[in-house]
């Protein structure tokens, strides 16, 4: 299960990992973006839990509010739980004519899930974006920033996903 | 048809991860010599290629170049655009996996010339997987005196930093660009003032694509292959992404003027399985479409201006007959009203409203009245919105009105349910 947001506990650990990345953007705030998506990765979830959000606010130093707005601008940001391994499934309209209502269907029998929604065992949650630049491999996912493509049959889908089992 | 690697030359010959083995193909010649000229001098040799900004505005980049040189106030910068987040397009993908050391020194040839102090590289999240090249580009090129205090004892100083955009695509519009850049969420501002006088960081701001700044070091070696190709008013070669349902989806270069059936039907394999075209969208989510009409003629800008299409980015999205017109037309629409980033009316409520009318035309339920609405829609978002994002979103459906006007015939208002 995933916890609850409210319940992220800011170790000591994600700490000098997040001082880290401040320090490899120079401490500069107007690479706010870069840093989020850095400390993103660095949560097993995959998103930016408040407390957090509050800690590099306060680090950098830079308004809380600007961060937010960050966070809800950008598609690449979250501020919910995600699954360990967000499957993003390129919605674009290279990959949607090359059936991936089929790629979807796929996911969401193998997985017993639907979209915002995670997996009983917190590995996988499916979400839709506009387009990752691989029209070149539609129909296909990104897993942690890695692209899988083409995804044409069930059996490459089940395959795809033991990786991660 | 012959085979033409100008812009691609360098792809597979070099390591890109070692400075040296760009050097030993003659990387950074051109920037030897381009620390030799003037700044209009190298300006005017992009004019004589004739190029227009590859990211989809066609700007001629000689002109944008000597226009931003002229701006006589201090602080100039370089922001290369590598956000292309144009559905099917993903030609800079490959120019930065392949050859990017090309890129910075392109990036550092264009500092010189607009004399800036700072170059910066905007690259979509979803190409995070590419930092890593061009820092250590950047990091060795530093190493070596081609960046950083008095770059080849010219006395210049130049830096590049690399920023990381987040999965928006209106941030590939130049204003919306620079708020991200400058550490704000992606929102497209009022021009003027217009880059070139107050861009990033209120400086003056030079912006390029990655393709358009590409070609710049190539040109300076030896222009003459790029101006003995193409036709007579699109010079050169271009980089094409085909996608959809292409047999062979992938990147190409081809001379301008070759035609659009050799691209599709040569280059990219042809049509899966044989089928029929239903239509093709050149440029982007934001471009315009046709149909299997215009597969003869030649690819290049004065042919597509007058059959009403844009090159735009240089995507062409190939789609069969078993998407109908309706459907494409809403998935198009479904993108657009995902990606405006909601700041003006006209293209908020324009993407939503007329998404509504496409769902009760794919549905049947539709009457005349929408149609003129979805209509005038189409034409005030242009006029009206706040930035390109709105202005270029009813493209695909605009040009459909033309080429598909069965799909919006007209029916009895009594027909009509709901």
């Amino acid at each position: 299960m995933i916890e609850d947001s409210s319940k992220f506990e800011l170790t000591d650990e994600l700490k000098i990992k997040i001082d880290k990345i401040l320090d490899d953007h120079h401490h500069d705030f107007t690479q706010i973006v870069g840093v989020l998506i850095d400390v993103q990765d660095e949560i097993p979830q995959h998103y930016i839990p408040k407390v957090v959000a509050f800690y590099i606010a306060e680090k950098l130093p830079l308004k809380l509010s600007v961060i937010y707005d960050c966070i809800t601008f950008y598609d690449a940001l979250s501020e919910k739980p995600r699954g360990r391994y967000p499957i993003e499934i390129c919605d674009s309209i290279a990959c949607k004519v090359n059936n991936n209502e089929f790629l979807l269907g796929a996911l969401k029998d193998l997985l017993g899930i639907d979209f915002g929604t995670v997996t009983y065992d917190g590995r996988f949650t499916i979400e839709k974006v506009s387009c990752f630049g691989a029209c070149d491999r539609a129909p296909a996912v990104r897993i942690n920033k890695i692209v899988y493509g083409p995804l044409k049959t069930k059996e490459q889908v089940r395959s795809l996903l033991e990786q991660f089992v | 048809m012959q085979n033409i690697s100008y812009l691609t030359e360098n792809f597979g010959k070099y390591d890109v991860f070692s400075i040296d083995s760009y050097i030993n193909i003659g990387g950074f010649q051109s920037l030897r010599k381009a620390v030799t000229m003037d700044g209009d001098d190298i300006a005017t040799i992009l004019s004589d290629a004739k190029i227009k900004g590859r990211g989809g505005a066609e700007y001629p980049m000689g002109r944008k170049w000597s226009q931003a040189r002229a701006v006589k106030r201090p602080h100039h910068c370089v922001v290369c655009n590598a956000d292309e987040g144009e559905t099917c397009t993903f030609k800079d993908r490959e120019l930065i996996t392949n050859d990017s050391f090309n890129l910075i020194e392109a990036m550092i040839i264009a500092g010189w010339a607009v004399n800036a102090e700072d170059g910066y590289i905007y690259m979509r999240a979803e190409y995070s997987h590419l930092r890593p090249r061009i820092l250590n580009a950047i990091k060795q090129a530093e190493d070596r005196g081609f960046l950083g205090k008095n770059i080849l004892g010219t006395n210049w100083n130049y830096k590049i930093h690399l920023y990381s955009g987040a999965g928006a695509y209106v941030c590939g519009e130049g204003t919306a660009l620079i708020r991200s850049i400058e550490g704000k969420a992606g929102r497209p501002r009022m021009k003027p003032p217009f880059m070139k006088q107050s861009g990033l960081f209120t400086r003056p701001t030079c912006i390029n694509n990655v393709e358009s700044l590409s070609l710049v070091p190539h040109l300076l070696r030896d222009s003459t292959p790029y101006l003995q190709v193409g036709t007579k008013e699109s010079t050169g070669t271009k980089l094409v992404s085909v996608g959809g349902n292409v047999n062979k989806p992938g990147v190409y270069e081809i001379a301008f003027g070759t035609t659009v059936r050799e691209i599709i039907y040569g280059l990219a394999g042809g049509i899966q399985g044989n089928r029929k075209i239903r239509l093709i969208q050149f440029g982007g989510a934001s471009g315009k479409i046709s149909d299997a009409r215009i597969l003869d003629i030649p690819y290049s800008y004065e042919a597509f201006a007058a059959n009403n299409l844009i090159i735009g980015s240089g995507s062409v999205l190939v789609i069969d007959e078993r998407t109908s017109v309706i459907d494409f037309l809403r998935y198009t629409q479904d993108f657009f009203l995902h990606e405006s980033c909601g700041q003006c009316t006209p293209c908020r409520e324009g993407n939503r409203h007329i998404r509504i009318f496409l769902e009760k035309i794919k549905n049947g339920t539709y009457t005349d009245e929408d149609i003129q609405t979805m209509k005038t829609f189409a034409k005030v978002m242009p006029m009206s919105s706040l930035c390109g994002l709105g202005e270029t979103a009813q493209n695909a459906l605009k040009s459909a009105f033309n080429i598909f006007p069965e799909v919006f015939a007209s029916r009895k208002q009594t027909e009509a349910v709901g």
